[in-house]
């Protein structure tokens, strides 16, 4: 090591940038108990924006898809009746129906009115449960697509016996999650086996709630006279304004004002705007989460400083510029807030990933989210870094020296 | 032989509410090589005599020169330099980072000079053995008795070879027996080329040094030269 005692000022005080973040991280290492908790402070609050973006991203996604696939299913019903029942529609509706050309599928539903599901004749008859029992025809799955959960859809022999399939909110409150060659339900005054239960359906809530027949069935033993209500119709996609424009005549060439013709992906598209709407809301609340985490940094970094005025004293004494001291606080915040950033993103993202898995929607995370998430982390740590940091620098080293 | 600092001049008065003239009209040069033992009673003026010594302080009047420089021509960033490359400070305190080895502790006396850290901890090691802990060098500060702390802090300061070591009452948290070992560390670090000023209330350690100056009331009432 030489020396230049002529000119002493010829040698510059200078710090490597290794040193600089080894010595911040020593530093916090020293205090490890508050360094943990306060950038837990700055994970939980980036954890919350990261899931709830990353949750409402892979809903919204799978009602996006379902929104794609259902965007040409139309539904033609004939209003109700007075007492709240719905219409029938004329016998040659479907038929007329599928003489559209772009029409490429039409299956009907037929409400038998008044009639009731129990679990048995035991319950009283006034408590139907909310749920409808509906005549289907056997295409009604594979033209809504519609998946079964369990058992199977009605077939050739549920149109000569009594068989019934309940849709997921039906099946649930009679209290049916598993089926048994056994399982039976009280339908109209009689017992009807139970041969399956359908997965939600989105486009198509009605079904949910409902006990489905077959046609037949309801004809002999409802007396439906075979009169459907409401026709579900999948169209060509680029043909299905015009489809709907000529539909009404179609079904009800006598009464074509009475006819509603609704597109039910039109439902999508309010669950996705309430979903977004829902977002906004606990964004706001990450974002404050996120302020009092950055509130927290400061304050820790703000106490470091008093605590640590000998240290700052010995460091000036040992050669360090204020600047220096200025960086060594800031890199503590600043590493205290990536490690918060990056547990953080870690926990959202895993966050999101179990309840895609729970609800069985497929796990979508916009990188822009991750990204986002931990850019916010940092900026955090930089603004609550800096006060503390120019504080710690700015401090005489004599008086800092001189605290015991 | 040359000037290694000197005050010429040089009063320090602290600012309102309570101002104090801590240092008043000192004027000193100190040589290099030289070997010099302040005393005083407490409150004297020992501390601001040293800090400004060390340009850890700025005079309120007067001038401090390192090696004919003026200090007060020189910027914060300047004067750093000078502390990171010729001055070493020893604290009654010891200021030892308790989140360190020995060995990097004595290592961060050459961390701002922007070495690497492996040369700066060969140079650590070779420190240490010049204060007799060689043994030492993993084991935490809080490990060591008062003594060996104070060996730490001096292998601190003195491991970049300052021209200047400065030591506020280096045994004054002490038991007499173990400052006395930490003088004659102290004394016998003396080369030609290393000026070594301590503040003491020992007259041991007075008497030990080439050069004696006594403090009152924040005046200079004694200055004796001893015959080399
Ligand atoms: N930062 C300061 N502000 C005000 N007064 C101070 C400050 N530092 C030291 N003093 C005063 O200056 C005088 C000399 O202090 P100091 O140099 O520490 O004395 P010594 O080291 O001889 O005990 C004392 O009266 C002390 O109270
Ligand atoms: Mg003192």
């Amino acid at each position: 090591m030489t020396r230049n005692p002529t000119t002493p000022a010829g040698r510059r005080s200078r710090v490597r940038l290794a040193d600089a973040l080894g010595v911040g991280a020593a530093g916090l290492r020293a205090r490890r108990m508050r360094s943990t908790l306060s950038a837990f402070g700055i994970a939980i609050s980036i954890s919350a924006l990261v899931a709830v973006l990353g949750i409402a991203d892979s809903s919204k996604a799978d009602l996006l898809a379902q929104l794609g696939a259902e965007g040409n299913l139309l539904t033609v019903a004939a209003g109700q009746t007075f007492d709240g029942s719905p219409t029938p529609l004329p016998a040659t509706a479907e038929s007329m129906i599928r003489q559209i050309p772009p029409v490429l599928m039409a299956t009907a539903v037929g409400t038998v009115p008044g009639a009731t599901v129990r679990r048995s004749a035991a319950v009283p008859a006034l408590d139907t449960g909310g749920i409808s029992v509906l005549a289907a025809e056997p295409s009604l799955p594979s033209g809504l697509g519609i998946t079964m959960l369990h058992g199977h859809f009605l077939d050739a022999i549920g149109d000569r016996y009594p068989e019934t399939v309940l849709g997921f909110a039906a099946a649930r409150n009679l209290g049916i999650d598993v089926l048994t060659p056994s399982t039976q339900v009280y339908l109209d005054g009689m017992y009807v086996a139970v041969v399956g239960i359908m997965a939600p359906a989105a486009v198509a809530p009605e079904l949910d709630t409902a006990a489905l027949v077959s046609f037949p069935v309801a004809d002999t033993l409802l007396h439906l006279d075979g009169r459907a209500t409401r026709i579900y119709v999948r169209v060509d996609p680029d043909n299905v304004a015009a489809v709907a424009a000529v539909l009404p005549f179609t079904a009800s060439p006598a009464q074509p004002e009475a006819v509603e013709v609704r597109r039910p992906s039109d439902i999508l598209v309010a669950r996705i705007a309430a979903k977004t709407a829902f977002v906004g809301l606990f964004l706001a609340l990450g974002a404050i989460g996120l302020l009092v985490g950055g509130v927290g940094i400061a304050n820790i970094m703000v106490i470091s400083v008093l605590e640590r005025r000998g240290e700052i004293g010995l460091r000036r004494a040992l050669g360090a510029r204020a600047r220096h001291i200025a960086v060594q606080f800031f890199i503590e915040s600043a590493l205290l807030s990536t490690a918060g950033g990056l547990l953080g993103v870690g926990l959202g993202v895993l966050a999101t990933a179990i309840v895609a898995r729970v609800t069985g929607t497929p796990a979508t995370m916009p990188v822009e989210v991750p990204v986002g998430g931990f850019a916010a982390a940092m900026a955090v740590g930089a603004l609550a870094g800096l006060y503390p940091a120019i504080r710690a620098a700015r401090l005489a080293p004599a008086d800092a020296l001189r605290t015991p | 032989m040359s000037i290694a600092v000197e005050l010429h001049d040089v009063t320090k008065t602290y600012p309102a509410p309570n101002a104090v003239t801590a240092l008043e009209r000192a004027t000193l040069a100190l040589r290099t090589g030289e070997t010099v033992a302040i005393t005083g009673p407490s409150g004297s003026g020992k501390s601001t005599m040293l800090n400004l010594l060390g340009t850890l302080e700025r005079p309120t009047s007067g001038e401090v020169r390192l090696a004919g420089v003026r200090a007060s021509s020189l910027s914060d960033g300047e004067l750093s330099g000078l502390r990171a490359w010729h001055i070493g400070f020893v604290f009654q305190q010891f200021f030892l980072l308790d989140h360190l080895s020995v060995l990097d502790n004595v290592a961060h006396g050459l961390l701002y000079r922007g070495l690497g850290a492996r040369d700066r901890r060969s140079a650590a090691a070779a420190a240490l053995t010049r204060v007799g802990l060689a043994q030492r060098l993993t084991h935490r500060p809080q490990e060591l008795s008062g003594g060996e702390r104070q060996r730490v802090a001096i292998a601190r300061a003195l491991v970049g070879h300052p021209t200047l070591l400065l030591a506020d009452e280096p045994t004054g948290n002490l038991d007499s027996t173990t400052g006395a070992d930490i003088v004659a560390l102290l004394a016998g670090l003396g080369d030609d080329r290393t000026t070594i000023v301590v503040i003491t209330h020992d007259a041991g350690v007075a008497a030990a040094m080439d050069r004696h100056i006594h403090l009152r009331d924040g005046r200079i009432v004694g200055d004796d030269l001893k015959a080399a």
